[in-house]
């Protein structure tokens, strides 16, 4: 497709970008290299629009309305057999092309707020490097037009979040949360990467578009074929989600993200708020069609780990101190969501409400929590400390912190007519025509929400006066400007953009209604939780305190985050460890190394023994040879004797 | 029958002076004793009617050869050091086996050359077939390790220059 | 015994006359080259052995294939590779004498082994 030809730019414009900054960063002044990245995200942004807009409205729509997916590149890379092979290049179907706009737009966002963020930072060069490496994988995971392009990209996403959770690699518990969020998500990689394998033995390929034709013929060889009572086809399901539970942080894998906030906010919002957690959501939703015909169960159990993982989060966030832990909570709990929609998604019409539902609540809930990331950031960077009680009474000393944080948690709570209205509207009423038992997880978690995040809003902008250092004030226009633009979207987004007609499962256009009885119960249980907090939490006043002991044990496992990181210690640190690790430990120490070494002795022994004879004497030489000689000389004319008279 | 004798003669004073020269206690004297076994072996030559290679070899290596081994142990002799004596039990060790190898390709020669053959008198040999034999690329003639040998002989130069120039 | 000397005297020379005298001369040869420790003396050695294998090449020649050449040519190169051995030989002898002041191949020459 022809028409497409300028698309590629969009990866390679970052990439290139990472390795002149990362290159060449030193030789230039931070400034310089910020700029440089602003400007290339900039352009990347420009192009990713123009290639959405011509999807959307020009080249995508087939003759019958639909949309149809277009390879807009297609490099054969490594060829196994005829329809065995990984390739490079450019998917552009209607999600691919809404997370083109999603990530170029937060990206440029995060570029533009980090000029001032990380002003005179050490290594800014680096940090922009380091954006640009993030921005250049996440886009080529998104454009994917196979599964294991898909997973090269999924990895260079990881490295690039370990890259910059440990920015501050001075910084010991930074160092330890990049690691964490490395292994934790390796570790999902892994089942990820089995399921790959499992899919493409079976399929015999890594196409998307022949892996997501409905009806595909390549999923009859899993025919038979079972593990443990449960078919082939499940487990390899199961497996790649198990992926996506690492990246998107569900239950029991959500132990990294919390920690992951060690690093620069501004890369919180970009990487674990809006693009890189979201990753596990494209996933499922790219491969929709295949767990939706082929594996329903599996799809069921997803949906139940989000339901889970929702409303676990929303508790666990209505308790913690660190804005932006309670804000990595409130991710968690959001990303559930989408991929609980996925989960009560049919496929045609009205019925694919939870898939349009899901991608409609990942695009809102990007914008609207890469602003909650940079308003905390913008708060952090006035009051220097990320504990909420360092903080109060900031409403009058940050009028544009205060008014974007404010619309922006009215979305997330689900306020009409703010984004997150709309969005969270659909998916609470797909569940509800489909299961009412996530329906009931879902509306509390909403209701929690809307609860701990004007917790953490009043907590912030009321509560009590504090004083203050210095004197904390609005950030420069680099900061403020992308607060401003993403609010903007925040109140836009839900009502402008026609989800229904762009992005649905099955490529066709349909109607969607906002339901009075779900819009209404959705907006009542927002409230009860806005008035709740305000109880508690506008004024300084004993209440909570009283709660949380009454309370008890709840409270502190609560706080404790239900000692998820405490159980996964015991886990790694006693069950693995001990029982594995060292085991192995032992072996290779003294088997393996044992071998070795008694190699390595038993040659030397033997070199040793058998040194004397390479003498260097050439007489003892001349000896031997001539024993060996006459000794050859007697026994060969012996012999020939004996032959020639017999 | 003058030549029978003559063979006898360079037959003892070849055996005699060879074994004189390995073990002689003198470096020189050695020397000289080569010397001898050089000059009968080229009265072998004569004895076979190989005169061109009885002169080549009388001024090659009583000529050439002996000269530099006279040159060297000159060269390396330390006056009032006399050569060392060897040990015993090495010479005995050496002489054993030296001995042994002897019983053997004496019995062989003795007892299993059983070749016939004529001996017949010919001409002396023209030096003017000789260096036809030598430079011909013809069968028997032998051009290529002549050309072996004069490669072997620059070897031989260049490694001379390289040991012999001052470091 | 008296007829035994008058057919050696007025008989052609056997071959394996010219055969026993090289041997002789030849396992000489072995002898000094294995006993002798001193490296002039190890070459002398080596002369003799090359001499005898020389005559023998010449003797065949004349005794087993008269009307043809080719001992004779290769007793030709032999001296010649054996002159060449000889030069070079005791230039690396007076080479070495000049580094560690002996010829004696089982003192300090055995530094070179390293």
């Amino acid at each position: 497709m022809l028409t497409f030809n300028y698309s590629i730019w969009i990866l390679v414009l970052p990439a290139v970008m990472f390795l002149v900054l990362g290159l060449g960063g030193k030789y230039m002044k931070p400034v310089v290299s910020g700029v440089l990245g602003t400007i290339t995200m900039a352009i990347t942004t420009v192009l990713a629009y123009l290639t959405a807009y011509q999807y959307f409205f020009s080249v995508g729509k087939a003759a019958d309305g639909t949309y149809k997916a277009i390879e807009a590149f297609n490099f054969e890379w490594l060829r196994f057999t005829d329809t065995l092979h990984i390739d490079l290049g450019m998917y552009i179907d209607a999600i691919s092309s809404m997370m083109l706009i999603v990530i170029t737009t937060v990206s440029l966002m995060v570029h533009i707020y980090s000029l001032g963020y990380m002003k005179g930072e050490k290594g800014f060069q680096r940090y922009y490097a380091f954006l640009s490496l993030f921005s250049f994988s996440m886009l080529g995971l998104v454009v994917a037009t196979n599964i294991f392009q898909m997973y090269i990209f999924w990895e260079l996403v990881g490295v690039s979040s370990f890259l910059l959770i440990g920015f501050y690699y001075t910084k010991p518990s930074a160092v330890a949360a990049s690691k964490k969020a490395f292994i934790v998500t390796r570790f999902a990689d892994f089942f990820f990467l089995i399921g790959i394998l499992l899919l493409s033995y079976f399929t015999k390929t890594f196409d998307f578009g022949t892996l997501t034709a409905v009806g595909a013929p390549c999923f009859s060889s899993f025919a038979g074929a079972s593990f443990l009572g449960i078919s082939a086809i499940s487990w390899t399901m199961f497996l790649i989600f198990m992926g996506g539970v690492g990246k998107s942080a569900l239950l029991p894998f959500h132990v990294w993200l919390p920690d992951a906030m060690e690093g620069p906010t501004p890369v919180s919002a970009l990487i674990h708020a809006a693009t890189m957690v979201v990753a596990g959501v494209f996933l499922i939703a790219r491969l929709f069609p295949i767990y939706l015909f082929q594996t329903p169960e599996v799809l069921h159990l997803i949906g139940y780990i989000g339901a889970i993982t929702a409303i676990f989060a929303a508790v666990v966030a209505c308790t913690q101190t660190d804005i932006k832990r309670v804000l990595a909570f409130s991710t968690i709990s959001q990303i559930a969501y989408m991929i609980t929609a996925l989960s009560v998604s049919g496929y045609d019409g009205h019925d694919g409400l939870g898939y349009m539902a899901s991608m409609f609540h990942l695009f809102t809930h990007a914008f609207f929590k890469a602003l909650l990331f940079l308003g905390a950031g913008a708060i952090i960077h006035a009051v220097h400390s990320n504990e909420m009680d360092d903080m109060g009474g900031l409403w009058k000393k940050m009028p544009i912190a205060n008014w974007t944080f404010l619309i922006a948690c009215l979305a997330i709570a689900g306020i009409f007519p703010f984004s997150g209205f709309f969005s969270k509207d659909e998916i609470l009423a797909a569940a509800l025509h489909h299961d009412i038992v996530l329906f009931s997880i879902l509306f509390i978690a909403a209701g929690l929400t809307a609860f701990y995040m004007f917790r953490l809003y009043f907590r912030i902008f009321h509560y009590e006066n504090k004083q203050y250092h210095h004197a904390p004030h609005d950030a420069g226009p680099s900061m403020s400007i992308p607060l401003i633009f993403l609010a903007v979207v925040t109140v836009v987004a839900g009502w402008l953009i026609p989800f229904d007609t762009l992005i649905t499962a099955d490529g066709k256009a349909f109607e969607s209604h906002i339901d009075p009885l779900v819009a209404g119960l959705s907006i009542g249980i927002a409230l009860v939780g806005i008035v709740g907090a305000y109880v508690f939490y506008f004024k300084k006043n004993e209440k909570p305190d009283q709660v949380a002991t009454s309370l008890g044990w709840f409270y502190r496992a609560t706080h404790n985050k239900f000692y998820f990181d405490e159980i996964w210690m015991f886990a790694t640190r006693s069950i693995i460890f001990k029982c594995v690790s060292k085991p192995m430990a032992w072996i290779d120490v003294n088997v393996i190394d044992g071998f070795m070494n008694g190699l390595a002795y038993v040659s030397h022994q033997a070199s040793e023994a058998i040194k004397g004879f390479q003498s260097g004497r050439i007489q003892q030489y001349a000896l031997i040879y001539l024993v060996g000689a006459l000794v050859l000389i007697v026994t060969f004319c012996g012999w020939l004797v004996a032959f020639i008279t017999k | 029958m003058v030549s029978n004798i003559i063979f006898f003669i360079l037959a003892f004073v070849t055996v005699v002076s060879s074994i004189l020269a390995v073990t002689s206690q003198k470096i020189i004297r050695s020397a000289v004793f080569l010397l001898f076994v050089l000059l009968s072996t080229g009265g072998f030559y004569f004895l076979l009617d190989y005169h061109f290679l009885a002169i080549t070899q009388i001024a090659v290596y009583a000529g050439g050869v002996m000269v530099l081994f006279i040159f060297s142990i000159v060269l390396t002799s330390q006056p009032g050091i006399g050569v060392k004596f060897e040990k015993p039990g090495r010479m005995l060790v050496a002489a054993l086996a030296a001995l042994t190898g002897l019983a053997i390709c004496g019995h062989i020669i003795f007892y299993n050359v059983n070749r016939v053959y004529y001996y017949v008198t010919q001409d002396e040999l023209k030096v003017q077939d000789i260096g036809f034999g030598l430079l011909g690329t013809e069968k028997y003639q032998n051009m290529l390790p002549f050309e072996a040998v004069s490669l072997l002989l620059l070897a031989c130069i260049i490694g001379g220059v390289m040991i012999a120039r001052k470091r | 015994m008296g007829e035994f000397i008058t057919n050696l005297l007025n008989n052609t020379i056997p071959i394996e006359l010219y055969l026993a005298v090289t041997t002789i001369v030849f396992f000489v040869g072995v002898y000094g080259f294995l006993s002798r420790k001193n490296m002039i003396m190890v070459l002398i050695s080596i002369e003799l052995m090359l001499n005898a294998a020389d005559i023998n090449f010449a003797v065949f020649n004349r005794y087993l294939y008269p009307g043809q050449l080719e001992g004779f040519y290769f007793t030709l190169f032999a001296i010649a590779i054996a002159a060449a051995e000889a030069a070079i030989a005791i230039a690396i002898i007076i080479n070495i004498y000049r580094k560690v002041h002996t010829i004696y191949v089982d003192e300090d020459v055995s530094k070179m082994k390293y």
